[in-house]
């Protein structure tokens, strides 16, 4: 165990856990107090679609995803701005429909399974440097999105209406924070696959919500907690020889259910 | 020149069916109005049409003289408090989001604005608040520390949308009270489906239930009552108000 990181894959598996947890923590911040869970969720699976149709024509799979990710979200956002029930029913309906045209694309264009299995439950152990330097490049531009545009953040999160009577530009906020939730699911989707990335986005910030006087506050705890459970999972797949998404999801949850309990307690 | 001026306003979510049909509001300097009616008559729709939220299908909608949404950085908008809401963030973040508008994007809050804050909670009396998170306040707090983020913009105008749903009777005078104070300075909207919660403080009433609003000429409280089903001793119990006027074409009542 000591020399796990004598070998180039783990180093490169720990540098992407590290820089994945800046973009989740502080993306899964403005999720968890937007109440958008279900959202990520569905761009997740609706990204499975752009993946299968970049398998299919040859495309590199990043970009078929993160294609369908960002169109999802924005197309989501558009539905969620008039209506929000029918937002509801469109989470739901790209929810399915990205499996089910993944899945059919996979089929037709003769993919081995095996490829398939590292976006729906991760693939730490085969991190690459593009990989890393995409998740690096992704945490500038969300850091320096919200150091500079923290107040019209934490406004339009809290109050919508008020913040676009104020005169913020609540349209070119949102379609930010939406594209930039866009892009976290599908980095995340190396540390968990894309089944589990609403676990690895909802989990640190539920549990940092609760600990923090203020939306910063919360993004610097939530990326703590988030790379704290990385790490751990990481070393104890390691270990129990186990693969790294679901237990990196395991130790998260039962963190997760313990703070539920003991809060419950002394409420 | 009237502070907010609708004429003939017909608007919802439904062209068919309209939330708010032939609308006439005006309202002056230094009015204090509290616009009553049922759930469901169209205040919310009437509020969104003054902030420029909503686009009206007919008539039109003057805020400060102008269109609602270039002006509507000069209304001070207290909106409804959600009781079980939880969010982390303390009082004085939320306050300062009233200097969102004269703050510009890319910037942090500059002193000035954070004194304007200050100053705003000191006055509604919950400064000592300014460090808790806004979801562990009671009611009342999170009443004044909206009006204090209405404040901080320094507005000509306050509209509050049903602001003593949440605070007990005791506080409600208080409460009336301070709005009173702050009617010295600017015009007082209030919109609320309560009627037994509009105080004598008020100095006009207008009620809304799908096509009314109308204001201006006096008219007598019994034809108020018969027009629009405005409960009786409301308008009876000894306030000088200037009652507002109704449409014939009312079917209500």
């Amino acid at each position: 165990m000591v020399d796990m990181f004598s070998y180039t894959f783990m180093q490169n598996a720990f540098i992407l856990t590290v820089l994945a947890s800046i973009a989740c923590g502080v993306v899964g911040s403005l999720i968890t107090v937007n109440r958008m869970s279900a959202f990520t969720g569905s761009i997740a699976h609706a990204s499975f679609g752009g993946l299968g149709l970049a398998y299919l024509t040859g495309v590199h799979p990043l970009i078929g995803a993160t294609v369908f990710a960002v169109g999802s979200a924005l197309g989501i956002g558009a539905i969620s701005g008039r209506n929000k029930l029918g937002s509801d029913t469109a989470m739901a309906a790209l929810w399915a429909t990205g499996m089910a045209a993944g899945l059919v694309f996979i089929k037709l264009s003769g993919t081995y399974s095996s490829d398939l299995m590292s976006w729906l439950f991760g693939s730490l152990m085969t991190v690459s440097r593009i990989d890393i330097i995409l998740t690096g490049a992704l945490d500038l531009g969300i850091l320096g999105s919200v150091i500079l545009l923290y107040k019209e953040f934490l406004g339009i999160s809290y109050d919508l209406e008020f913040s676009r009577i104020q005169g913020v530009p609540v349209l070119f906020i949102r379609g930010l924070f939406l594209i930039m939730a866009a892009l976290t699911t599908i980095v995340l989707m190396k540390v968990t696959g894309l089944i589990m990335v609403i676990a690895l986005l909802t989990i640190p910030a539920a549990i940092a919500e609760k600990f923090s006087s203020s939306l910063r506050k919360m993004m610097i705890l939530a990326s703590i907690l988030s790379l704290l459970f990385s790490i751990a999972g990481l070393f104890l797949a390691w270990w129990l020889d186990l693969p790294s998404g679901p237990v990196i999801i395991l130790v998260s949850s039962i963190v997760y259910f313990s703070v539920l309990a003991l809060r419950g307690k002394t409420d | 020149m009237a502070l907010i001026e609708l004429e003939n306003i017909t608007a919802g979510y439904n062209r068919d069916h309209p939330a708010i049909e032939n609308v006439d509001l005006s309202v002056e300097k230094n009015d204090f109005v509290a616009i009553i009616g049922p759930n469901g008559g169209g205040k919310t729709t009437l509020l969104k049409v003054v902030l420029g939220l909503l686009v009206p299908y007919a008539g039109t909608v003057r805020v400060f003289g102008e269109e609602p949404a270039h002006s509507r950085k000069n209304i001070g908008y207290v909106p409804q408090v959600i009781p079980s809401r939880t969010f982390p963030v303390s009082v004085l973040d939320v306050v300062l989001m009233g200097r969102l508008g004269s703050s510009g994007l890319f910037r942090r809050y500059s002193d000035e604005d954070r004194s304007i804050a200050i100053e705003n909670l000191e006055k509604l009396g919950v400064f000592h608040l300014a460090k808790k998170r806004m979801d562990q306040l009671s009611g009342g707090q999170k009443q004044r520390v909206l009006i204090a983020r209405a404040l901080a913009g320094e507005p000509e105008l306050l509209l509050l949308d049903e602001p003593v749903a949440s605070v007990d009777t005791e506080t409600q005078h208080s409460f009336y009270n301070l709005l009173s104070r702050l009617n010295n300075r600017m015009a007082v909207v209030l919109v609320t489906h309560d009627v037994g919660a509009v105080s004598s403080h008020v100095k006009s009433i207008a009620c809304i239930n799908r096509n009314l609003v109308s204001h201006g000429e006096t008219i007598s409280e019994e034809d108020v009552v018969r027009a629009y089903g405005c409960p009786f001793e409301l308008i009876t119990h000894g306030v000088p108000h200037r009652v507002i006027g109704a449409r014939e074409d009312s079917k209500h009542g």
